[in-house]
């Protein structure tokens, strides 16, 4: 279990306590947190589940895999901390993370 | 008018197995999709990534499953009509009638929606202006090139489509590529070419830079682009174009009065029927309890939902249920009775 910490766009909070094993984005559609689409369902496909992660997260973070680093450039404004929420699985080392949801994903 | 038993909306996977169901029930049904060909996101978004879980497939691409799938619903000769998106829909008696944004008019006694997560449309810039010379000197796709003859054209993406335009345009047309990074996602050969033809001062390459905003009244006279440390260029363009790939829109659908919640339509798993009388939904579309966004789950809504459709096109008939193993019936629609 890992608290995540999603900032949605219209300036709310939602802490949410995430089981290990479930990725970043599942934690945001199973608890209805606005803002990510996640239309291919996790298959790193679609770069509608793009977050931008809090600065001092970026390097405890797994490293992106090949393709996305690829789907981020399809995402709506990119920058350095964009991550694809569906590659990032929640475990224990993940508690605390703090993420923001951009105001469109495309 | 087109008269046809079903229209099915959607040419991807289940789409495609759900005509098959039709036809084997001796229905008639058109297939309509926003795309240029089938197969839907396993053509779109993985043609080349295997897939492991198609019953009795062990593996197989996107590509061969589509292929596959065409192959199988070949002998009900089913039409597709491509680079259509559905628009308009209107109940007439007990017949529907649709109409799409190329103006091909159908009427059909019931209307599957196998549309995924809704029709691709190109992914646009997030900056504001842009609207406002999208179509004219703003472009998401290209069809007459000649268009870009002598023009400077800036050319924003990094994946095959931005890259194989920026090798070809650059013989007639100025053009600067920009990219947020160093890295491609498109051919390694093509990267290759475009670093070739940026330091034969042929185009000229950005790395690390975005859009910042587009100047101009009528047209685009400039376009300016950031770097990620901040440093801000203007570039005289006299067009921009924008390859992000596609992003899926659910579009007018949203219109039809449908019991639509997360962009995801409520459906009865007893015939996959909506709300809507006659208007069915199936695969990553439609949404139950329990519901699994699985190609296998597709193909079984479309069997049901398909039989569902024939008291709407045959109301006086009674469907029995057959086995293709046995049925007579089935075999002949299948042209593989001896």
């Amino acid at each position: 279990m890992a608290k995540i910490t999603y900032h949605t766009h219209d300036n709310k909070i939602h802490a949410i306590d995430v089981q290990n094993g479930l990725t970043v984005m599942e934690g945001a559609i199973q608890n209805d947190i606005p803002g990510i689409d996640a239309d291919c369902g996790g298959g790193m496909a679609c770069a509608t589940c793009h977050v931008y992660v809090k600065e001092e997260w970026l390097d405890k973070l797994p490293t992106k895999e090949d393709g996305e680093e690829d789907m981020l450039d399809m995402a709506f404004e990119p920058k350095n901390n964009s991550r694809l929420s569906c590659q990032l699985i929640v475990s224990d080392e993940l508690d605390g993370l703090e993420v923001n949801i951009p105001s469109k994903q495309g | 008018m087109n008269k046809t038993d079903v229209l099915i909306i959607g040419a991807g996977p289940t789409g495609l197995f759900c005509a098959h169901q039709l036809g084997i029930i001796g229905l008639s049904c058109e297939i309509v999709d926003n795309l240029d060909k089938a197969g839907g996101q396993c053509i779109e978004l993985y043609p080349d990534k295997p897939i492991y879980d198609i019953p009795a497939v062990p593996e197989c691409t996107g590509e061969e499953l589509t292929n596959n799938l065409l192959k199988q619903i070949k002998p009900f000769n089913v039409k597709f009509n491509l680079n259509e998106r559905v628009e308009k829909l209107k109940k007439k008696q007990n017949r529907w009638h649709v109409k799409t944004s190329g103006g091909i008019e159908f009427d059909v006694a019931a209307i599957v929606i196998a549309g995924g997560v809704g029709s691709f449309e190109p992914r646009k810039f997030s900056v504001k202006e842009c609207e406002k010379f999208e179509g004219k000197s703003l472009l998401y796709s290209i069809k007459d090139k000649s268009i870009f003859n002598d023009k400077t054209i800036s050319i924003f993406g990094g994946g095959d489509s931005a890259l194989d335009w920026a090798i070809e345009l650059s013989n007639t047309s100025n053009v600067n590529l920009i990219h947020r990074r160093d890295g491609f996602s498109g051919a390694e050969a093509s990267v290759q070419k475009v670093k070739e033809l940026n330091d034969q001062g042929k185009l000229n390459l950005y790395t690390k830079f975005q859009i910042d905003s587009v100047m101009g009244d009528k047209k685009i006279e400039s376009v300016k682009i950031k770097h990620d440390e901040g440093e801000i260029k203007e570039i005289k363009s006299d067009y921009v174009l924008g390859f992000f790939g596609l992003i899926m829109q659910l579009g007018p659908i949203l219109d039809w009065g449908l019991n639509i919640d997360k962009k995801t339509v409520k459906v009865s798993t007893e015939n996959f029927e909506t709300n809507v009388n006659g208007i069915f939904a199936i695969g990553d579309i439609c949404s139950y309890p329990g519901k699994l966004k699985l190609i296998l789950s597709g193909f079984h809504e479309g069997a049901l939902a398909a039989r569902g459709c024939f008291k709407y096109a045959k109301p006086d008939e009674k469907l029995r249920f057959e086995f293709t193993t046995t049925s007579k019936a089935a075999q002949e629609r299948l042209g593989v009775k001896k």
